[in-house]
């Protein structure tokens, strides 16, 4: 008697324990608002965790890119990422973001309820190397131009040598073009009609030079032929511009020769931030720090009325003359571009330089209606399932029946307690899972039942065929738990993101089952028992 | 107490030989059709590169779509409808590098709101995947099948004995053949969910064997004399109200699944429903036929518990 009031707290007490686990409490989240907006508000909900399948968002795979060159140690550079990433994510906004790393040279993003995947890429991929570099004062370029040309002639680099004479009628348009502003009249003599020297027309900026953006892939090429980096001017750099200009009616992109050592490096920054400013448009403000900031003022006083060329991940973004010698404050000219582009510039640079680079492996954006659909679907399907089983049970085993009904449904609320206290997430897999594991669970309930059955046409009284019936009962169910479990569990232990959340769901729900099942189940017989201590018919 | 199918005395295992010969003529159709068709059909999971699922507010024109989408450089483009007459699919399975793949996801995107306007259309779901993540991810699952099948073994090793443990294992792996074979007919996409299906469909075939082979290791134990021919027959007969039930209530689930669960769910319900019947075939003749074979090659110890000497059924003995 004792022991059936054990067996019945603990049932209740659980019970309490799950209902405590699920009750709906208050947490932030994106969601839709009345008058169409999308916005973080705080709303009651159950607390189990949908995954990016159910709710919308996306998932990104990053791993080392190491096209460029190679990653002498890995481990050290993908935790350094990590920790520039999760920075940088947490600054874009998301609700219960996830970074983490995976293996040893991956690291995986979830934000759920991301409706602008392009933009949250580049966040989290930008380099975000901020170098300042001074032009190239000497003419290095023209120096080895005709060298070039020589390369370039007697490799057959020249992919266009037929068209050549149609390419050299441009050129004398963009010579036209900046005959008015050269202000040296010699640089333009440097060009000659070269198969290289012919792309590149000086601008009268030292170490500033422009060329067609139809030339830009040809003269790409050149640059990333071994022969020709060889004779390149040594202790320079050449650096694309970040944006095309059109000047009349013509697009040309600049190219830079700067000085290889930067005078100083975002390393130094303490600080960005977006603003809109007259005459240059939307600018990042930066500031530095106090050491960055002596490094840069000697520098820039070194390089008065030289050019100053802001160079990020790469690309020029802009080339100022200095004016004077510069403190701890700066910024970068984002010409054209958007408030949004110059904030997601600024946070960036505040998170810091990747310390190398990234490529994306692999990216997963769902939609948050296609997340609610299959919410729906799951629910129909979900409740629809379980009508068809109560209809089985009951009109199969009739009363007994009923108690393996009530059976199913603490085997429900103990695997959704389950799965929320353990912070596991809820996918469309798991969603199937868990429809599954009601045929599990029904399983068990069918194998006692039978027992039952059996050991009553045996002649045995209802009292001793329970006792019997889930003592036969007990290793086939043990068993197939059990080696479905072990199954779970390698899957999850291979599996990723989807195929988690099913094994997740599997687990709970075979643990789940077994309680309700052996334990629960038998505690209602008790019951049942006790109560009807002369019965001599069971309705099985 | 209304039972069904109470006591019956069915001689199942008598049919082995025809159940045996439906089952490969199955497996060698499908199998057929995946030589065919060239292998089985991964899905961007696997292969590497993009899907994309679009709801368009109108109904699109296809060939215009498509015409638009070579034009915008984007070929092997192959474009499917899902679920209703504006929802479609668009799959682009790529040896492209990432950077690339990536690109083309935009460009889908560009080419269909050059088309169909900006408001035009929704991207519910954009996939992209590079081939490196894609073939480890191959590797992943081939992996899992396998460790979860030693796993297995060993339990099932431990729990009753060596001879059981093959037998079941064996009879799942027939599963498995038989699911692909399956898939191979419906020209379903081997993706990470097929996986999981297929991993589920294991499970349940094993849970089946299990139930089976409990029984017989239970009779064993009560009655030394019987051949293991009628020990494996009376088995399966007792166990029999428990299958159908538990098949019946299963299956009621998968076909909610299949009928109800939405066109994501639809290749897990559609590998369920089909494991449901596979796992239940092949416990009673594939694992069995099985078991009796291994038992007559290797035959037990005598002083051995459960030990067995003839495994021929009355009527094999009498032709003799």
């Amino acid at each position: 008697m004792s022991n059936l009031k054990y067996r019945i707290g603990l049932i209740l007490g659980l019970m309490a324990l799950s209902l405590v686990a699920l009750t709906p409490r208050n947490t932030i989240e994106r969601v839709k608002r009345a008058d169409g907006s999308i916005g973080f508000d705080t709303v009651k909900r159950v607390p189990l965790k949908r995954g990016l399948d159910l709710q919308g968002g996306m998932h990104m795979t990053l791993e080392l890119d190491e096209t460029d060159r190679a990653i002498a140690d890995k481990t050290d550079a993908i935790d350094r990422s990590l920790k520039v990433v999760r920075t940088r994510i947490d600054e874009f906004g998301v609700s219960e973001p996830v970074v983490q790393k995976v293996g040893n040279d991956r690291i995986i993003v979830e934000l759920p309820g991301i409706d602008d995947p392009e933009r949250a890429t580049q966040v989290v991929q930008k380099s975000a190397f901020l170098k300042f570099q001074i032009t190239d004062k000497t003419n290095a370029l023209e120096r080895v131009a005709s060298r070039l040309d020589g390369i370039v002639r007697e490799k057959k680099l020249g992919t266009r040598t037929v068209t050549a004479a149609g390419d050299t009628a441009n050129a004398p348009g963009l010579k036209a073009l900046f005959s008015d502003t050269g202000k040296k009249a010699d640089s333009a003599a440097t060009a000659t009609d070269g198969p290289f020297s012919r792309l590149i027309q000086p601008t009268g900026v030292p170490g500033i030079y422009a060329v067609m953006t139809t030339d830009m892939a040809e003269l790409d090429g050149y640059l990333k032929n071994p022969d020709i980096q060889a004779a390149l001017p040594p202790g320079k750099e050449i650096r694309w511009g970040a944006d095309t200009i059109v000047t009349a009616g013509r697009a040309v992109r600049s190219l830079y020769v700067l000085d290889a050592r930067p005078i100083i490096t975002g390393d130094y920054l303490t600080d960005a931030k977006p603003t809109q400013v007259p005459i240059e448009g939307t600018v990042v403000e930066f500031q530095l720090n106090n050491e960055g900031g002596r490094r840069f003022r000697v520098e820039t006083g070194k390089h008065v009325k030289d050019y100053m060329a802001i160079v990020l991940d790469d690309r020029v973004m802009s080339a100022p003359v200095i004016q004077s010698a510069i403190g701890t404050r700066g910024q970068i000219t984002m010409g054209g571009g958007s408030l949004q582009a110059a904030s997601d510039l600024a946070l960036v640079l505040r998170a810091g330089a990747l310390p190398a680079p990234l490529r994306v492996a692999e990216v997963r954006n769902i939609g948050a209606s296609l997340g609610a659909d299959s919410i729906r679907a799951g629910i129909t399907a979900g409740l629809i399932a379980i009508t068809l089983v109560i209809a089985i049970m009951v009109g199969y085993y009739r009363f007994s029946g009923v108690l393996a009904i009530a059976g199913l449904v603490l085997y429900v609320l103990y695997t959704m307690a389950a799965l929320s206290l353990f912070g596991a997430v809820l996918t469309l897999p798991g969603i199937a899972g868990f429809v599954l594991s009601i045929g599990i669970a029904v399983d068990a309930n069918v194998l006692i039942f039978e027992r039952i059955r059996e050991e009553i046409v045996h002649g045995k009284t209802v009292r001793t065929a329970i006792e019997e019936g889930f003592r036969h009962a007990l290793p086939a169910i043990v068993d197939t738990s059990v080696s479905t479990a072990l199954t779970a569990v390698v899957l999850y232990q291979f599996g990723t993101g989807p195929v988690r959340g099913f094994a997740v769901t599997l687990l709970a729900g075979i643990a789940a089952s077994l309680f309700t099942a052996i334990f629960v189940i038998r505690t209602f017989y008790l019951i049942w028992l006790n109560r009807n201590r002369t019965a001599e018919a069971l309705s099985i | 107490m209304y039972r069904i199918l109470h006591d019956t005395k069915y001689d199942f295992i008598r049919w082995w030989r025809t159940a045996a010969g439906l089952t490969i003529a199955f497996i060698v159709v499908g199998l057929v059709a995946l030589v065919m068709r060239g292998g089985l059909l991964y899905s961007v999971d696997f292969t590497g590169g993009t899907v994309m699922q679009l709801t368009f507010t109108q109904q699109p024109d296809v060939q215009r779509l498509r015409t638009a989408l070579v034009a915008g450089g984007l070929h092997g483009a192959e474009i499917q409808e899902f679920g209703s007459k504006t929802e479609y699919i668009i799959r682009m399975q790529g040896d492209t590098s990432t950077a690339g793949t990536e690109v083309a996801s935009q460009n889908v995107r560009k080419v269909v709101s050059d088309l169909v306007g900006q408001d035009g259309f929704r991207v519910d779901r954009a996939e992209v995947v590079g081939a490196r993540v894609g073939s480890e991810l191959r590797r992943g699952a081939l992996l899992a099948v396998l460790i979860s099948f030693a796993i297995t073994l060993m339990y099932l090793a431990w729990r009753f004995e060596w001879r059981f443990g093959l037998s079941a294992v064996l009879a799942t792996a027939h599963d498995i053949i038989a699911t692909i074979a399956f898939m191979a007919m419906l020209r379903l996409e081997v993706s990470l969910t097929v996986i999981a299906a297929l991993l589920t469909v294991i499970g349940y075939s094993l849970n089946d064997t299990i139930i089976i082979f409990d029984r017989v290791r239970e009779n064993l134990r009560k009655n030394r004399k019987e051949t293991l021919y009628d020990t494996l027959n009376r088995s399966v007969n007792e166990t029999l109200p428990r299958s159908i039930l538990t098949h019946a209530t299963t299956l009621a689930a998968t076909a909610a699944l299949l009928i109800f669960g939405g066109e994501v769910i639809r290749p897990f319900a559609w590998i369920m429903s089909f494991g449901i019947f596979t796992g239940t075939f092949s416990s009673i003749y594939v694992a069995s036929p099985i078991l009796m074979y291994v038992e007559r090659r290797f035959p037990r110890d005598p002083d051995s518990k459960g030990a067995r000497a003839a495994t021929v059924s009355p009527a094999q003995a009498k032709a003799r």
